[in-house]
């Protein structure tokens, strides 16, 4: 192998243009992270509340959440970014769809942080599922019994709980979704991964780039990692012990 | 205070409750005991509505526990529950549990709660542990604050499910010794218990309740002296042996 290596390559100017390679990387981890903690945001919002309300009495906001779930789940998220990019704009009504196609700011940006949004919804909403259920039922029972609706037991009794015990679920949730924005590279969001492949053809540096690349992403899911063990720390309970009461 | 007449209750075809009729007035405790699965968890939990009944009507205080208009949020706080495993809420500190029915239901200001709170802590004999979480108190101090919890709410009664059959023997008595001084001070209490030495110091009427009927609805002292049915006889002398 007679690889020309060349450490020295981020420092130098891009083929067409006065930027150097470091500045598209910079551009792209900017971009990685802005659609990431925004599809995050979206992702723990929607997901929060359909998980909860897959958990109440009422039988069709329960079929309602089920539905969500399993189509955001089972359909695998490149297509998905594919669909919301070029089907979804087509199915809109006809002035909207024109406005969309053309003059919607941030296009890329906004789809791809809606899609991997809605995708990450659907699994914490099983998440948040899961947790609300693992509850003792009689917890339920405690918090109506003192007077309270049946939203506010969830908002005081069942939900502080429920998010204590998913965290760690929820940690690699987190971690997943700045791995999952590379994804939306394939409707040119200049993310960390088209960037890299961008830099890689202009300079033909392929492993110097991926490193680089591989390096950024490790950066981000750890500091998601720690984000999220720190959370853990804060909210512990003293003396709680999962599994028992 | 609590009346109930012809009360049924079916899971789909199995049916929990069959024709249940009683009435408590002010100030009686009742004891509910029977057979594992009888039905007592369930009869008890109709009173403050946790769980719906088919068909039968049970008031209390006058108002009517099924009727559609009912605020049950706002019934179910004048009525204080005990349950088996405590319940508390285990992120909250004790003095946090103690206050966030007063402040949430009763809208009482975060200073009132607190001082009304430590009162009934310092009365169940805990005040000590105000700054603890739930996780780190015994069994039986757990239940004592849940007590505490519930009275905390000035409830016109008191239902309690089992509160002492999930605690170690040793730490029974200081949960039972909370509810008979309850008791002398007039509260009216509908208790699901097999604590028979309870029942001889405070019960005022002992209900039997055998798949899902009241089979026994007696005075104190006919329960314990003459009870009818055989079902009854059975079980006195099973949880009295031992
Ligand atoms: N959600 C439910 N669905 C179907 N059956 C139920 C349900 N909850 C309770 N049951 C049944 O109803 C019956 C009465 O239950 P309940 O808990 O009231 O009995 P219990 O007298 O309190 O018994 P224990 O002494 O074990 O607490 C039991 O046979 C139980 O299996
Ligand atoms: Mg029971």
């Amino acid at each position: 192998m007679n690889y020309h290596w060349n450490w020295g390559i981020f420092f130098e100017q891009v083929k067409n243009g006065d930027e150097t390679y470091l500045d598209w990387l910079i551009t792209g981890f900017g971009w990685t992270i802005a659609v990431s903690l925004t599809a995050w945001i979206i992702a723990l919002t929607l997901g929060s509340v359909i998980g909860t309300l897959r958990t109440t009495p009422r039988g069709w906001v329960v079929a309602l959440g089920n539905a969500w779930v399993e189509f955001f789940r089972n359909i695998p998220l490149l297509v998905q970014m594919l669909l919301w990019f070029f089907v979804v704009p087509e199915l809109l009504p006809k002035d909207l769809s024109m406005w969309v196609k053309q003059d919607m700011p941030a296009k890329e940006f906004i789809t791809a942080s809606v899609c991997l949004g809605l995708f990450t919804s659907a699994r914490i909403a099983e998440q948040v599922r899961a947790g609300i259920q693992s509850l003792p039922r009689g917890q339920l029972y405690a918090g109506m019994a003192m007077g309270f609706t049946l939203p506010q037991t969830y908002r005081y009794v069942l939900l502080p709980m429920a998010f204590r015990i998913i965290v760690p679920p929820l940690t690699s949730e987190f971690m997943s979704v700045f791995k999952n924005s590379s994804v939306a590279f394939a409707i040119s969001v200049l993310e960390l991964t088209f960037q890299s492949r961008q830099m890689q053809e202009d300079s033909e540096q392929g492993i110097e780039t991926y490193v680089a690349v591989t390096i950024l992403y490790f950066v981000c899911a750890f500091i998601a990692n720690r984000v999220m063990g720190q959370i853990e720390q804060r909210t512990r309970v003293p003396g709680y012990v999962t599994g028992k009461h | 205070m609590i009346e109930m007449s012809n009360v049924s209750k079916h899971y789909g075809q199995f049916q929990v409750l069959t024709d249940c009729s009683t009435t408590v007035s002010k100030g009686e405790v009742i004891v509910v005991c029977g057979p594992s699965g009888s039905g007592k968890s369930t009869l008890i939990k109709c009173v403050n509505g946790l769980e719906p009944f088919q068909s039968g009507k049970i008031t209390v205080d006058g108002v009517s526990v099924g009727a559609p208009e009912t605020d049950l949020p706002k019934l179910r706080a004048r009525v204080g529950m005990v349950f088996q495993n405590f319940e508390l809420f285990p992120h909250m500190s004790i003095t946090e549990n103690l206050t966030i029915g007063q402040i949430k239901v009763l809208k009482r200001s975060a200073e009132e709660a607190t001082e009304i709170g430590l009162k009934l802590l310092d009365r169940v004999g805990l005040k000590a542990q105000a700054g603890k979480f739930p996780g780190q108190l015994s069994g039986g101090q757990q239940q004592r604050v849940a007590i505490a919890r519930a009275l905390s709410m000035n409830p016109i009664c008191m239902l309690f499910d089992e509160p002492t059959s999930a605690l170690d023997p040793e730490m029974v008595n200081e949960v039972l010794d909370v509810m008979v001084e309850l008791a002398h001070e007039g509260m009216t209490m509908m208790c699901v218990t097999h604590e028979m030495g309870f029942a001889r110091k405070v019960a005022d009427r002992v209900i039997f309740m055998d798949q899902g009927r009241i089979v026994e609805d007696a005075t104190k002292a006919d329960f314990f002296g003459t009870p009818r049915s055989e079902r009854a006889q059975q079980f006195l002398s099973k949880i009295l042996s031992h």
